[in-house]
């Protein structure tokens, strides 16, 4: 194959990846753009294979194989409540890979045309190596906090902004020191640092940030690609990687903007600084029993779902959709009303909600539905805390003051389903389940709404 | 300490304010109760249940004043209860502090102190112990129970073998908590049911319990949020109107419910005598403000007329009492709401805090002093509705605006690219031309993917993350530049390079398709 051969073949391939992304702007279409992604990327592949002469040894068949292999298992063993874990696995990958190759190429020998190249070159290797560390190891954490597997509350460590500070300006001194000759060791020491970095920086952010620094992390993957594209002068590599980094800090910013909060504090992590005392909460949570919500779900006439991380922890959206099905058959309106963080990941709740066939056109945004609350019924909220919190439009002092937030409030009823009295991910208290319409329903979202289920015909 | 309920002394009077129920719970805030015997027996509570509940049944009201710290009473006492207090004593009931300036006098110089229900203050979290509201939404169902039962119709419209009925058509006249529950109650017997309130803002809550609301065109329409949710009295005009709409209305309905109060004053005449007149013979007026004069003046409190003309009007005030078991239950549970406020500790030590808002404006004697009327509440009664309005904008001044936030967009535009421009320009004077050919296909990459996200739906942010997951692992590509090194290590590093990215694109492009394909249409 020649160079102008693969180079047609790097363009088109370019132009399917801008289509499988750009095809993601409605549900139909959205099916077709996944092939445009898989088309381009078979492309990509046997482009690089057949046009640069690489040899098909075995041991690279085996690693596509094998790899091939787990991909298949993973994607289709895992839970859908379970994809954000995947996604911040999946990163991980990409930032290891971007290390090795970095560390290749320093390993590599090259002939440089001028000195202004040559130090270009080290630059690449180093910021290639450095995003690839700090998503690896930031990608790591994230998925051991949304497994589980670590603690959720932030870790934050005296004089942190400093910390961090230290590492990226050693960082710099080792890039300064490799680039005078200072050999391969100051690479490897910088390494070292930009994992810890990784490690730090994610570990500082609580729970409730995660679809924030998700999304964050699936930009710096892409940066981390484009790196080791002009590492290796490779344009294909420059543009998918360029389009993913752009693509995950323009989540990113959503997210934040979902949020109310500042890009830089959620990456540095130190949310609930208060600066005030929160405002008192007067009047007391009351609870209700099942009965009780299933004869106000009987007399009602619309009702909202707002559902949140409880739902996709206790796994209730087959019992969800089944309630929603009922409802919807007894001629009643039913609508989901989704805040752009609710969960773990940008859009959790939507790929949860189809996975149990709940139709995606009764599914809404927080823009689109805020304004029918006053005119809705019931609100059942299961198990969402802070994006339907009222201290956020109401107490100056509070630590979510100002974030958009579903005014679940203004409705005739509210009923929340939550495990017990305690604060959500955040720690903050709710007003809204002790405000004069609110009931509480106690108990395992799944548990509780199987048992309503059963009074629901 | 200890609380107690008396029989009350008002003849037909048949509620009580404790019930067992009320009794279990004011226990587990560490009082002891008593009871005077009999004191439950026309609310259908025998002293047998008390005793099972474990409340102390006492003979006489002598010895239940004498053994208790706290009074509980549903009626305003009569002057020998209040001569039966002690000092320090606490009173807790209807007390009606504005019109019974001489028991609040003796009330105080028995230093006793008083908490007046009719006092709790509107606001939200005093809705648990708002025992007028209680006692209205009973009255209101009772007022239309009473009309039933005087009425000779069905209320629903019905077509049978034998004939069709009509529907019967309701009037309720003002949409209070009384006027709302009456509202609800005919409409789920079927009635057609219309109402009217000269506070234009609870069309909504009329329309909400599937009322017709009887709109009146008057433009200097009142605020009923300063008033504490009351109505105020309306000027001469807006009552003539309001007339001349129900003049309309008189010979089309059966049965008109009026349940028009303003505090401490007289019944606004409502129901003329023409009106009445013009009413089909067998219809029925329900005056729930009897006690005050009524709304229609032919109303003659506690008893039930008939017109000449074949008209109903029941003007009894007891309407609360002829459910004496419900409004017990209720009642009682707004008291046992008012001793759990003034019972912070839960240790049966009542701790009077007149701080409090609430217990401030219900309390109208405390400790020798006469403490009505309160000061105004700290928080407002009802939260007002009405925002300032904007002035409206004209066409030129929000086309300045617009033109104002277009030139400050492209002047921070123009300097976003002027300082690209240099630091592209920096990095050009430096760097090979390769480096630059690289970077201009960067830059606009960047640009492109910026255009293309945006265009992106929300719900789709999930399979958006997955496929940019999938994508990003084109960094398969440089790792199978470098397989084929000839120094080991890097061909191993390379190697495992290859894997990982595989997993990474086979495992993301599946997850997105599983996921796709779930999203479907209803």
């Amino acid at each position: 194959m020649t160079i102008g051969l693969q180079t047609a073949a790097y363009i088109s391939a370019t132009v399917l990846f801008i289509l499988a992304l750009g095809g993601l702007s409605n549900q139909e279409k959205a099916k077709r753009a996944v092939w445009f992604g898989i088309i381009g990327m078979a492309i990509a592949v046997v482009a690089t294979i057949a046009g640069s002469g690489v040899a098909l040894s075995s041991m690279l068949i085996g690693a596509i194989v094998i790899g091939a292999v787990v991909g298949v298992i993973v994607a289709t063993r895992v839970e859908m409540t379970g994809m954000p874990q995947l996604v911040a696995a999946l990163h991980s990958f990409v930032g290891l890979a971007a290390v090795f190759i970095g560390i290749n190429s320093d390993l590599s020998v090259h002939n440089f045309a001028s000195d202004a190249e040559r130090i270009i070159h080290e630059v690449e290797i180093f910021l290639g190596v450095f995003i690839g560390a700090v998503t690896f190891t930031g990608s790591i954490i994230a998925y051991g906090k949304l497994a589980g597997k670590i603690g959720g509350k932030a870790l934050i460590l005296p004089g942190r902004h400093l910390l961090n500070l230290i590492m990226v300006g050693a960082s710099f001194v080792l890039l300064i020191m490799y680039m005078n000759h200072a050999g391969s060791w100051t690479l490897y020491a910088m390494t070292a640092l930009a994992l810890l970095l990784g490690i730090h920086l994610v570990m500082a952010i609580g729970g409730a940030d995660m679809p924030v620094v998700v999304s964050m992390l699936n930009s710096y993957s892409g940066w981390a690609a484009a790196a080791t594209g002009f590492l290796l002068g490779n344009d294909l590599l420059i543009v998918t990687g360029a389009l993913v980094g752009s693509s995950g800090a323009i989540l990113s910013y959503i997210m934040c903007k979902a949020m109310n909060r500042q890009f830089l504090s959620v990456i540095l992590g130190g949310f609930g600084d208060a600066t005030g005392p929160a405002m008192e909460i007067e009047g007391e949570q009351v609870a209700i029993d099942v009965d009780g919500v299933a004869s106000a779900l009987d007399d009602a006439d619309s009702v909202i779902i707002v559902p949140g991380y409880g739902m996709a922890v206790a796994q209730a959206q087959q019992s969800v959709s089944e309630l929603t099905r009922r409802l919807r058959a007894k001629g009643k309106q039913v609508r989901f009303a989704i805040h752009p963080v609710a969960g773990r990941l940008p859009g959790h709740m939507n790929v949860l909600l189809a996975e149990a066939k709940v139709p995606y056109d009764i599914v809404l945004e927080m823009d689109e539905i805020n304004d029918d609350f006053a005119s809705t019924d019931v609100v059942i909220v299961i198990g969402s805390n802070d994006i339907v919190n009222p201290a956020a439009q109401e107490d100056p002092n509070s630590p979510i003051a100002g974030m958009p937030v579903l005014e679940v409030w203004n409705a005739k009823q509210v009923f929340v389903s939550k495990r017990g009295q305690g604060t959500g991910y955040s720690g903050i208290e709710n007003p809204l389940f002790y405000k004069e319409n609110t009931r509480m329903f106690y108990g395992d979202a799944k548990s509780s709404l199987d048992q309503l289920l059963s009074q629901i015909s | 300490m200890r609380i107690g309920s008396p029989k009350e002394v008002m003849p037909g009077e048949a509620r009580v304010a404790m019930t067992p129920d009320s009794a279990t719970q004011l226990q587990k805030l560490g009082y002891e109760c008593f009871i005077e015997s009999g004191a439950g027996q026309l609310a259908r509570f025998s002293d047998a249940d008390y005793q099972a509940a474990g409340v102390t049944v006492v003979d006489s009201a002598d010895a239940l004043f004498d053994a208790v710290d706290v009074v509980a009473k549903v009626r305003p006492p009569v002057e020998d209860e209040v001569k039966r207090l002690k000092k320090g004593q606490t009173l807790i009931g209807f007390f009606n502090p504005a019109g019974n300036e001489a028991l609040l006098e003796l009330a105080k110089t028995r230093e006793a102190n008083v908490i007046a229900m009719e006092m709790v203050p509107r606001i939200s979290r005093a809705q648990k112990m708002d025992a007028l509201s209680s006692m209205a939404n009973i009255a209101g169902y009772r007022a239309v129970i009473e009309a039933g039962n005087n009425f000779g119709r069905f209320f629903t419209g019905q077509v049978t073998a034998a004939g069709k009925v009509p529907p019967a058509k309701v009037l309720v006249v003002g949409a209070g908590v009384a006027g709302l529950a009456a509202i609800g109650t005919a409409q789920s017997l079927g009635a057609i049911v219309r109402a009217f309130d000269v506070r234009p803002e609870v069309a909504e809550q009329i329309e909400s319990m599937g009322a017709e609301f009887l709109f009146l065109d008057f433009e200097d329409s009142q605020d009923g949020a300063a008033t504490g949710g009351y109505a105020a009295p309306s000027s001469p005009e807006f009552r003539e109107k309001q007339l001349a709409l129900f003049m309309e209305q008189a010979p089309e309905i059966d049965i008109v419910i009026t349940t028009a109060l303003i505090p401490n004053r007289e019944a606004p005449e409502l129901w003329t005598k023409e009106m009445v007149s013009a009413m089909k013979p067998g219809s029925v007026i329900v005056d729930l403000a009897a006690e005050k004069g009524g709304n229609c003046k032919l109303t003659v409190a506690d008893e039930k007329v008939v017109t000449d003309n074949g008209v109903t009007i029941i003007g009894y005030t007891d309407f609360p009492s002829r459910m004496a078991a419900q409004a017990s239950t209720l009642y009682a549970t707004n008291i046992r709401h008012m001793m759990t406020d003034l019972t912070p500790e839960k240790d049966g030590q009542v701790v009077h805090n007149m701080e409090d808002d609430v217990i401030r404006s219900s309390t109208v004697t405390f400790e020798g002093e006469i403490t009505f009327p309160p000061p105004p509440l700290k928080v407002q009664a009802i939260a007002s509705k009405t925002t300032p309005k904007q002035p409206e904008k004209t066409p030129e001044e929000k086309a300045a605006e617009e033109a104002a936030a277009m030139a400050k967009a492209g002047r921070q535009q123009t300097q976003l690219l002027i300082v690209g421009a240099a630091l592209m320009a920096l990095i050009g004077l430096y760097a090979p031309t390769e480096f630059m050919q690289h970077f201009i296909v960067f830059v606009l990459a960047v640009f492109v993917g910026f255009q293309v996200i945006w265009g992106v739906a929300h719900s789709l942010h999930t399979p958006l993350m997955a496929v940019t997951n999938a994508i990003s692992g084109i960094i398969i590509v440089g790792a199978l530049l470098q397989v084929d090194s000839n120094i080991p290590i890097v061909s191993i590093l390379a190697g495992i390079s290859v894997l990982i990215a595989t997993i990474n694109i086979v495992g993301g492009f599946m997850v997105t398709r599983r996921m796709l394909q779930m999203f479907k249409k209803s």
